[in-house]
């Protein structure tokens, strides 16, 4: 498997001297094409700080972050802006798609702002919305759609073109529970298709979609959880086991 | 009292279970036992000595009556319909809300509020390995759930959602626990680490 994002000791500190405030204690961390991973943690502990790091939105105070292979820090900004516009897509809770734009032409600004024909990038965002089941609402404004459809918008435009490491902060953060479960859905789907997501929620049914659960505490992973091999219900019988469909 | 209190609910969902499954069409013990299953998403085995025990006591109850010459006079294929005094029992049952009885007596609340009362257990430990089990039994489900059709296994998909809601109450608990001790560390340590005398 290949290693999509990497931290090799990598930490983030605020300040100098007494006022110093370490985010993030030096981390070490692999992410793998096709992984679905989810951080956890109280507000505070660092959540985001390793998001940034990730996928090299900040840089590290010490240690090393890889992105797809490449060693962010020796990076220029020319170079860091191609790998935001090429392998890494964001989404945040707060959906900043832009309001004069329809869904079609946000999905597809990151491509004609990397300088390709409006022809292509336009293509190319029809396939992205194809991919988040909204291609019949391409000409809408943002106005006009719902909080979940704005936000499988969003996901479109983080993953239009070549970029297969998407990075989300609380995505599902301001949708109700079926909205919030299908964002959760066309994460799988990426990942299942090989790409890989990196994911920040305080909501555990949502963590629950990943293959791993990183727990931060303080500036630091204190834990990990992976799916318990044999579901069961807390009563025992063959429970799950047997799906049986309604008549 | 906890025990008691949870086979009472028990015996209440099979009891008013298979009503309700008799109110649909008359059928047989064997059926019931089978139809009940399926249509609670699979979640729970009957014993079929529990089924003729309850429709027994339906019977007694007059809420449901066995169709005369309905399945031949063997005990297994005894056919039972459901009485119009059954009809306005099942009609009670489904418009009275559960109201849960007990008090918070399960082992894991315990276990938290004795580690937090004994004071040389780390209980931000204690939580932690906890909520790392709960969030696995979490992934757990939730891979059932990606697998389910949407379409076809809905009683599958509202008995996970039971399952995963509880599990995920149990961790935003344990989230609050862990925060309240924060709290309590801090404000108690607070004076040892400077202004105050």
């Amino acid at each position: 498997m290949t290693n999509a994002v990497e931290l090799r000791g990598a930490g983030r500190a605020f300040g100098a001297g007494h006022t110093r405030v370490v985010a993030l204690g030096p981390t070490s961390l692999v992410v793998t094409a096709g992984e679905l991973l989810a951080i956890m943690g109280p507000s505070g502990s660092g959540k985001t700080t390793l998001l940034s790091l990730l996928g090299g939105l900040d840089r590290p105070t010490e240690g090393e972050v890889l992105v797809g292979g490449v060693v962010v820090g020796r990076l220029d900004s020319r170079g860091l802006a191609i790998l935001r516009r090429r392998t890494v897509g964001y989404v945040f809770q707060d959906l900043n798609l832009l309001a004069g734009l329809t869904a079609r032409e946000n999905v597809s600004l990151p491509l004609e702002l990397d300088g390709r024909p409006i022809g292509e990038a336009r293509a190319a965002a029809e396939a992205a919305l194809a991919s988040v089941g909204l291609e019949a609402l391409a000409d809408r404004y943002p106005d006009d759609l719902s909080g979940g459809e704005q936000q499988r918008v969003a996901i479109a435009r983080a993953l239009v073109g070549p970029r297969r490491i998407l990075l989300a902060d609380e995505p599902t953060g301001a949708l109700d529970s079926m909205a919030g479960e299908s964002v959760m859905r066309l994460l799988r789907a990426h990942c299942d298709g090989g790409g890989t997501a990196i994911l920040v929620t305080h909501d555990a049914s949502h963590a629950a979609w990943a293959d791993r659960v990183v727990f931060l505490r303080d500036g630091r992973i204190v834990d990990e959880a992976r799916p318990a091999p044999a579901p069961d219900a807390p009563d025992g019988p063959p429970v799950l086991a047997s799906v049986a469909a309604p008549s | 009292m906890l025990l008691g209190y949870a086979l009472e609910e028990e015996r209440l969902s099979v009891r008013y279970g298979l009503l309700a499954l008799l109110a649909t069409e008359p059928t047989h013990g064997y059926q019931l036992k089978t139809a009940f299953e399926r249509k609670t998403g699979g979640s729970w085995a009957l014993n079929i000595g529990q089924v003729y025990t309850t429709l027994q006591r339906l019977e007694r109850d007059g809420l449901v009556a066995e169709i005369v010459g309905g399945g031949g006079g063997n005990g297994d294929r005894r056919e039972y319909r459901i009485t119009p005094r059954g009809r306005d029992q099942l009609e009670a049952w489904f418009a009275s809300p559960v109201v849960p009885e007990a008090p918070a007596r399960d082992e894991l609340t315990i276990k938290v509020l004795l580690a937090v009362a004994a004071g040389d257990v780390d209980v931000t430990d204690v939580i932690q390995r906890q909520r790392r089990a709960s969030v696995e039994q979490l992934q757990a489900y939730t891979r059932r759930k990606a697998q389910a059709d949407p379409e076809r296994d809905v009683a599958f998909l509202i008995l996970l959602d039971a399952l995963i809601f509880r599990t995920e109450a149990e961790i935003r608990w344990l989230d609050a626990c862990e925060a309240r001790i924060r709290h309590v560390n801090r404000t108690h340590r607070a004076p040892a680490r400077g202004t105050a005398s």
